[in-house]
């Protein structure tokens, strides 16, 4: 056996390695058991580094900028060359440090319309891998970082993080292999589940026969549990149908440019997609409606049946839910039913509520009128609201 | 004596000379190649295809001409990429641990000083890398990434490019072992 061992020593060593290490990772995948001690040790050895590296950048930034400055002296012509040329790097000093004063108050203004609590954050390198798509960021688990947190700028959704550490956390971007979310079109609103796919996105799930036009904006709908509804993801490049529905590829806004600063968002709030053609067509300054026109809602108000009720509802529902309500409502008061009041006696919602009020329209109401639903002498009409308690006493009767 | 040692090599034993590094070197190497791919690329994105830790590893696997050094050395590069990464640790592991062992054994037949066989051993086991990488990724943890082969062999030339200068700046870091 030793001779053996000894003939394939190098094969014998090349196994041993490859075995250690595939048990390892069985061990990993099987007990999903994180080797966190020896990530922690790596990442907090190699983060100073990386620290010392960015301010020695910026540092150096500044001694060169001196270095220009104190050469220009011998002669007037060289001293004017020097000038100009100490000019120009200032000139570009300052182009840098206002694109990115801009960005950051870009982002700081997008933080403070944000509803959801956020963080911001600095990335500070790639992971190791090619292209692999993964950056650290200067905050950690002492800042409230989370494994699993939506990282977003003022573009939109950028990424997501993968892994959280002392020091720094590993965030993923959205074009990165193996990233996910949930998205919903703006115009179509149609869901599909964006995906990166190493340098693009593309969105999965949409079949064929669904609508959805090149160039519509998608927001993120908030099914994943991750990102919140609401938030911008992208333009869509491209669109065509295929084999197992659309291949859509979208462009994340939030990747664009360069991406520095970035925001975690620690308690994510869900919001709501805006209307078509409002962020996807910024140039375009649309008015607000028009106001109405003064007779019109003179004659309007006066036709009106009664004000609003209490309780925030309008006179004119706008919504299903508010028609809902309405209906409710008037049910519960057709049936002299009180809610709240011991003992209760629950209304029979099956039945059909008392009229409601006509709204006439503008225009054809006399100034003066009595509201719509009152006898002409003010005395209330007997046809609807008087026909509801007879049938709750019959109701009664029957149980 | 070793399977290799008694294979036909193509070249001259004096050629096959074994070289040995300082123990700083063999820590500071890797770690400024991981360094650099951890902090350059974000200031200059397309050199993130560069992938120096594999460059590192196939010059100490081909100069150190011993198999199981140079696998030992694949395996803890691969282990500290892994480590700053969030994917399970022993992928880069195995990878490196493949390419290191390959690259002492090919530097047992051939000469490795020539300037053309170091480009192909730069491209051709960065290609090989990624498609190990690939293929441990497919069966080992099921996932389901593309292997761009376009991108993976345009990588593979610039790796190669590199690896000319890296290779003779890192021969000046070498001593011939006694």
């Amino acid at each position: 056996m030793d001779g053996l061992f000894s003939r394939y020593r190098n094969m014998s060593a090349l196994l041993a390695l490859l075995a250690g290490q595939l048990l390892l990772l069985a061990w990993q995948i099987k007990s999903d058991g994180d080797t966190r001690l020896i990530r922690v040790w790596a990442v907090t050895a190699v983060t100073p580094i990386v620290r010392g590296l960015e301010a020695v950048r910026t540092g150096t930034s500044g001694l060169a900028q001196r270095w220009f400055m104190a050469g220009a002296l011998e002669t007037d012509n060289a001293r004017l060359k020097h000038r100009m040329a100490e000019l120009e790097i200032r000139n570009q000093l300052l182009a840098e440090q206002l694109q990115q004063a801009g960005r950051a108050q870009a982002l700081l203004e997008f933080r403070s319309q944000l509803s959801s609590r956020s963080l911001p954050a600095t990335i500070l390198g790639n992971a190791p891998g090619v292209q692999s798509g993964v950056f650290f960021i200067d905050r950690g688990s002492p800042d409230g970082v989370k494994r699993g947190m939506a990282v977003v700028t003022g573009d939109g959704i950028a990424g997501q993080v993968v892994a959280v550490y002392p020091s720094a956390s590993l965030i993923m971007l959205a074009t990165s292999q193996g990233f996910a979310a949930s998205v919903t079109s703006q115009k179509h609103r149609t869901h599909g589940l964006l995906k990166g796919d190493g340098s693009s996105c593309h969105v999965e799930g949409i079949r064929n026969e669904q609508a959805l036009d090149e160039g519509e904006w998608f927001y993120t709908s908030g099914d994943d549990r991750i990102f919140p509804r609401g938030l911008r993801v992208g333009a869509v490049r491209s669109v065509r149908n295929g084999a197992d529905g659309k291949e859509v590829e979208v462009r994340p806004a939030a990747l664009d440019g360069d991406v520095s600063e970035v925001l975690i968002l620690l308690d994510a709030v869900h919001g709501q997609i805006p209307d078509a053609a409002t962020p996807s067509q910024p140039d375009v300054q649309v008015l607000a409606p028009p106001p109405e026109d003064t007779h019109e809602s003179t004659a309007a108000a006066a036709a009106a049946p009664s004000p609003a009720p209490a309780g925030g509802s309008s006179a004119t529902p706008q919504t299903d839910a508010d028609r809902m309500k309405e209906r409710y409502k008037r049910i519960v008061e057709g049936q002299n039913s009180q809610i709240g009041v011991t003992p209760y006696r629950a209304p029979d919602f099956n039945r059909q509520p008392a009229a409601a009020p006509a709204v006439q329209p503008p225009g054809t109401a006399q100034p003066g009128a009595p509201p719509t639903g009152s006898a002409p002498d003010g005395k209330a009409a007997p046809s609807a609201p008087k026909a509801e308690p007879k049938r709750t006493t019959s109701t009664q009767e029957q149980r | 004596m070793t399977e290799f040692e008694s294979s036909p090599t193509h070249i001259p034993p004096d050629r096959l000379r074994v070289w040995s590094f300082h123990p700083a070197t063999w820590i500071l190497v890797p770690l400024v190649a991981i360094l650099f791919q951890v902090y350059v690329p974000r200031f200059l994105s397309y050199l993130s295809y560069l992938e120096l830790p594999l460059l590192v590893t196939v010059y100490f696997s081909v100069m150190r001409r011993q198999p199981p050094a140079g696998a030992l050395t694949g395996c803890l590069i691969g282990l500290a990429q892994d480590a700053l990464t969030h994917h399970y640790l022993g992928m880069y592991g195995i990878v490196k641990t493949l390419i290191g062992y390959s690259a002492a054994s090919l530097s047992l037949r051939f000469d490795v000083d020539n300037a053309g066989l170091r480009f192909l051993l730069g491209g051709g086991f960065f290609a090989a890398h990624q498609v190990l990488y690939w293929a441990l990724s497919h069966a080992l943890l099921g996932t389901h990434d593309a292997l761009l082969i376009p991108q993976t062999v345009i990588a593979a030339l610039l790796n190669g490019v590199v690896a000319l200068p890296l290779f003779q700046v890192l021969d000046r870091l070498k001593s011939e072992a006694r």
